[in-house]
């Protein structure tokens, strides 16, 4: 399987507020939160570091999952996430992510 | 509101989150308009650098509504190096100008900040009624073209339209021309004191026999008259009361004058600090006026928590009672409006000789108690 890299989308609104990230999208004003383990992809997500190592050095350490089914949620939201505009997602690194 | 924003709200408003901020940029302004509460001096605008490092601490204090507006907002040159640096820190970005000042190249500048909106004042359909109003010959003009210019790259657009005696008959076709630029239309029936107090102003405002038509019409309320118009349900039970929250001024809201003063809220003219000499977070937290703000319950008020309006019918501003003289008081703007609602007589109509009914209003009887119109 291919190496995914996820970016936030610049034109999206974003803060956290209680430990979830609030997050409008630019697209439509529609309005998102993501729970905590959401926002600790969402955060980590800057276009270099590949999300298998997000989700093993982010979620992983920070919650207790096991790998393989956490790697597989995490390409279900990131897919959703790029449905709606709120991330970006390549096969190779966003060089403009910063 | 949606649940997840009022969920939001909530959250806010326990964490001590100031959610929504407004920041006016300037009060200088290139028109005129004869119903504005500013003066358009200026006495001492915040600098680009110090407006920045605002951003930064509001990004920090947790703010994610931000209103840009003034006075007219493109009037400052760093305008848009302001703008940028708020799209940086990614904050729900809302814009309020006449659009007199955007071409092209300001069309692409506010598109590439993603904004989530821009309000545009429209007076009028007819260049006339709103040139009238603005003082600025060409205005409506420009402002359609403008807004023509932002519709056309997409960005979402709303016509903000006040209603006063001189353009009052001229709402359906704002609304016409709204739709025809793909823009939301947002009406507003209320006209502020001048911040100097003067409230020689509100003479331009509309009276109860209009403002009862717009309670009536269901293109400006997203619900029928019958169900906004509804009788009121109150006074609240005291342990309800007492949970009660006037409004958001203070609480999850606060407005910033482009001197770096800041209060509970655009109409609510209770300086509570000034960000020149006080960190933003630390006026927020723990300035004496902002906590007695939020200190108030409905149960405080010493007309309004036995009013039968106080459960939802009368959307009572604390900070227009603040400019009668006592922010626990009643509004005689917001108690004419309930009375004009509902027909049924407010308490502070009682406590305000000057906002007695007038005669025959008392037999309407139409149904409802939800306020989903942005009346002030």
């Amino acid at each position: 399987m291919s190496t995914i890299y996820i970016a936030r989308n610049k034109d999206v609104a974003a803060r956290k507020l209680g430990g979830e990230m609030m997050i409008m999208s630019g697209r439509d004003s529609t309005l998102f939160s993501l729970n905590q383990t959401a926002t600790a992809i969402w955060q980590a997500a800057d276009g270099v570091t590949p999300l298998a190592d997000i989700v093993t050095g982010k979620l992983c350490a920070e919650f207790d999952v096991d790998p393989a089914v956490a790697l597989r949620d995490a390409e279900e939201l990131v897919a959703g996430l790029e449905e709606h505009g709120i991330l970006k997602v390549s096969n190779a690194p966003i060089v403009d992510a910063q | 509101m949606t649940q997840l924003i009022r969920e939001m709200s909530n959250t806010a408003q326990r964490l001590g989150v100031p959610l929504g901020v407004q920041l006016d940029l300037t009060y200088r302004c290139n028109e005129r308009c004869v119903h504005c509460y500013l003066d358009h001096d200026d006495h001492g605008e915040m600098n680009t650098a110090e407006i920045k490092d605002l951003l930064d601490q509001m990004a920090e204090a947790g703010v994610f509504f931000l209103t840009l507006s003034g006075g007219e907002i493109l009037m400052r040159r760093d305008f848009f190096e302001i703008a940028q640096h708020a799209r940086s820190l990614m904050f729900c970005l809302k814009l309020k100008t006449n659009a007199v000042m955007i071409h092209k190249a300001e069309a692409d500048r506010i598109k590439a900040l993603a904004p989530e909106s821009v309000q545009i004042s429209v007076y009028s359909h007819r260049p006339e009624v709103h040139d009238a109003i603005s003082k600025l010959p060409g205005s409506f003009k420009r402002s359609l073209a403008g807004a023509r210019l932002l519709a056309e790259r997409g960005v979402k657009v709303i016509f903000a339209n006040v209603l006063m005696r001189n353009n009052f008959q001229d709402y359906t076709g704002v609304q016409e021309l709204a739709a025809e630029f793909g823009a939301q239309y947002t009406v507003d029936p209320t006209i502020t004191p001048m911040m100097d107090g003067d409230r020689s102003i509100l003479n331009l405002g509309i009276g109860q026999t209009e403002l009862q038509q717009v309670f009536r019409d269901p293109s400006l309320l997203g619900t029928s008259p019958e169900e906004f118009c509804d009788l009121p349900k109150g006074p609240l039970a005291e342990e309800d009361a007492m949970e009660m929250l006037p409004c958001s001024a203070g609480h999850t809201f606060c407005y910033i004058s482009p001197y770096g003063d800041v209060y509970p809220c655009v109409q609510f003219p209770l300086p509570t600090g000034n960000l020149r000499t006080t960190k933003f977070i630390d006026i927020w937290k723990h300035s004496p006026q902002m906590n007695e703000v939020r200190s108030i319950t409905v149960n405080d008020l010493p007309v309004c928590s036995t009013c039968s309006h106080n459960s939802g019918t009368c959307a009572r501003c604390p900070g227009l009672a603040y400019m009668e003289g006592n922010m626990r008081g009643p509004s005689s703007l917001d108690c004419e409006k309930s009375y004009t609602r509902t027909g049924v007589v407010i308490a502070g109509m009682m406590a305000h000789p000057k906002a007695k009914p007038a005669a025959g209003l008392e037999q309407i009887h139409l149904a409802s108690n939800e306020n989903v119109v942005n009346f002030r």
